[in-house]
């Protein structure tokens, strides 16, 4: 073999250890018998799995993280099916500038969004934790519902609204009887990824969470800084199952890929 | 409401923002009428069609159906059924839920709904498929379930904004009969956009031609094709040797010569005259001319001729004796036989 012909190969395996690599060594470790977080595991055992369902403040955590992920993103769908449909069926003056608003939250840090959030809107005017993480969650996902909903959108001719006017549907009812279900895969993906985004959210979640109420990769950080157990590791192993499964469940039935 | 006008266009401006797109158009259709809206691109067919059916706001005028004013009525209100060029059919509905769309919508349900649209259905020859989605259906038969969505509708007025133009030869020919088949069994009134006059003429009862926003001739089909009245509708339909009068002559870049009138006849007051290739007469006339270049059509012959007057198309029967390139002969524009245009462009 030549170098050149193994150049290919190998750059590719590398990748693959560079991206997947971390992941095995969590998962493996959550077998692990031993008593600390470490790798190459010590023994094999289910007892870190287990033990995490019994961890109370994660039980919180997760039904916090729950209710951000599915309210933030079906609340960012109410906001962002109307404006998607906004932009890409009218042609609004500055429809540019509201495009690239809407897009913010993902090229502006995380750290700065959840600091500007804390300093400008959560002290001076008193927001509860749980609204202002609901808040901010939403806005973050935002830009991923436009996006994925925008491109089913642009996907669809218009004139079928029409066609379903002059058939007796009003303008709305065009809209709920032959929009909707059109686009109805986008709206699946645009949760989806929605909801993996809100849902390993860290940044802007570390300066909204206070006492009591934390979403859970913050909770996993504050549990790693006083009890160094693989439970953590065995945490976050199901929760990389949960979302390739959801991902491969998305893929399998709805082409996800074409939307994103 | 007269029969003479079911539907009128009565000086309807449209605009789409401060450009126009049609301006002052007057049109009357007979109940019952099919009408075919003949022009070249962009010159205002679908934006009448669409003004019609209430899915662009008139600028001014109005547009009256069955005795009623119906300019400011909403689209949904109108009773106007539009097949659109792309078909619009609703993808994720079979072809039963796209022809069943409307008639629900009306309220109708249970065995009255399901007769209409089965016989719907069945009317265009598609009872086989009612259960498939639109992609999965030719193009002609996409075609006929949005004909049929619209007429089990049963609609006062039937737009049809070239509704053949995505079809190949074949079946659009099968297209043509259905539509004038449809059109006779149901009665309705049809206005039917196209770019190609064959399938004006054969299909309309009336042909209107537009230009730039207006309209430049309405007539029977025999009207437009024997007798245009403009230099654009002469030149649409064939006429190709075209010229402005001027002093009782035709007029040339070299100046006015003098026609030809068969004694006994009155010199034309048109402004203009128009000859089909196939009046041109070789062999014998007042005008001398050279052959520049020729070609067999199989049944006939044509003739590029340079002339005092400028090139010339003529056609002649195969059996009559060929003129080579180059050759000197003299040739007729018969006056008699003309189009009379009054209006040059
Ligand atoms: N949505 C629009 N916005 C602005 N101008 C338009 C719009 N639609 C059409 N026009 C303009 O209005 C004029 C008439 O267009 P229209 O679509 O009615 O032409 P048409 O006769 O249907 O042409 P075609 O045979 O190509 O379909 C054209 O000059 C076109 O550029
Ligand atoms: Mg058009």
């Amino acid at each position: 073999m030549t170098a050149r012909s193994l150049f290919v190969p190998t750059t590719l395996f590398l990748l693959a250890t560079f991206l997947i690599g971390p992941f095995l060594i969590i998962v493996a470790a959550s077998f692990s018998a031993g008593e600390t977080l470490s790798f190459p595991p010590q023994g094999f055992s289910l007892q870190w799995i287990l033990k995490v369902f019994t961890v109370e403040s994660f039980r919180a955590s997760f039904a916090m993280s729950m209710f951000l992920a599915i309210g933030g993103t079906a609340a960012a769908l109410v906001l962002g099916i109307p404006a998607s449909y906004a932009l890409s069926r009218y042609r609004l003056p500055g429809a540019e500038i509201i495009r690239t608003i809407v897009s913010a939250p993902i090229i502006v840090p995380g750290i700065i969004v959840g600091l500007s959030l804390l300093r400008y809107v959560v002290v001076p005017f008193g927001v509860g934790i749980t609204l202002a993480l609901f808040l901010a969650h939403t806005a973050l996902i935002l830009p991923y519902a436009v996006r994925v909903v925008s491109a089913s959108l642009d996907n669809l001719r218009s004139d079928i609204e029409e066609a379903a006017v002059l058939l007796g549907s009003s303008r709305l009812g065009a809209f709920f009887r032959v929009v909707m279900p059109n686009i109805k895969g986008g709206i699946l993906s645009a949760f989806i990824l929605g909801f993996v985004t809100s849902f390993n959210q860290v940044p802007v979640s570390l300066f909204l969470s206070g006492p009591g109420v934390r979403t859970l990769p913050i909770d996993m950080m504050a549990y790693m800084e006083i009890v160094f157990d693989p439970s953590v590791a065995a945490l976050s192993s199901l929760l990389a199952f949960l979302s390739i499964g959801i991902v491969f469940a998305a893929e399998r039935f709805l082409g996800f890929s074409r939307y994103v | 409401m007269s029969d003479q006008s079911y539907l009128s266009l009565e000086k309807l401006t449209l605009a789409y923002g401060d450009s126009v797109a049609v301006a002052d158009l007057d049109l009357s259709v007979r109940r019952g009428e099919l009408i075919a809206l003949l022009g070249p691109s962009g010159c205002g067919k679908t934006t009448t069609m669409r003004a019609i059916a209430g899915l662009l706001p008139v600028k001014s005028g109005n547009v009256i159906l069955d005795g009623e004013d119906m300019t400011r009525t909403a689209p949904n209100k109108r009773a106007v059924g539009l097949v659109f060029q792309s078909y619009a059919l609703f993808p994720h509905l079979s072809v039963y839920e796209n022809v069943a769309f409307g008639l629900r919508l009306k309220g109708m349900k249970g065995a009255e709904l399901d007769s209409k649209v089965q016989s719907g259905i069945a009317s265009v020859g598609l009872a086989k498929f009612a259960d498939r989605k639109p992609a999965e259906l030719s193009g002609g038969q996409q075609q006929r379930v949005a004909l049929a969505r619209s007429m089990v509708m049963e609609p006062k007025v039937l737009l049809l904004d070239e509704p053949l133009s995505n079809l190949d030869a074949r079946l659009r020919l099968e297209m043509r009969t259905e539509l004038q088949r449809v059109q006779r069994e149901t009665g309705v009134t049809m206005i039917f956009v196209t770019h190609d006059q064959a399938e004006a003429l054969s299909l309309a009862d009336r042909i209107v031609v537009m230009k730039n926003g207006a309209i430049e001739q309405i007539g029977t089909p025999e009207d437009i094709y024997n007798r245009p009245t403009s230099s654009f509708v002469a030149d649409f339909v064939g006429f190709e040797n075209i010229f402005a009068l001027e002093g009782g002559g035709l007029k040339t870049d070299n100046g006015s010569v003098p026609l030809s009138v068969a004694p006994g006849l009155e010199a034309p007051s048109a402004a203009g005259l128009a000859w089909r290739p196939r009046m041109v007469t070789l062999g014998t006339g007042p005008f001398r001319g050279t052959v520049r270049g020729t070609s067999f059509a199989g049944h006939s012959r044509e003739y590029l001729l340079d002339s005092a007057l400028g090139p010339i198309k003529a056609e002649v029967d195969a059996s009559e004796p060929v003129h080579v390139s180059g050759s000197d002969l003299s040739f007729d524009l018969p006056v008699h036989k003309a189009a009379q245009l009054s209006r040059i462009a």
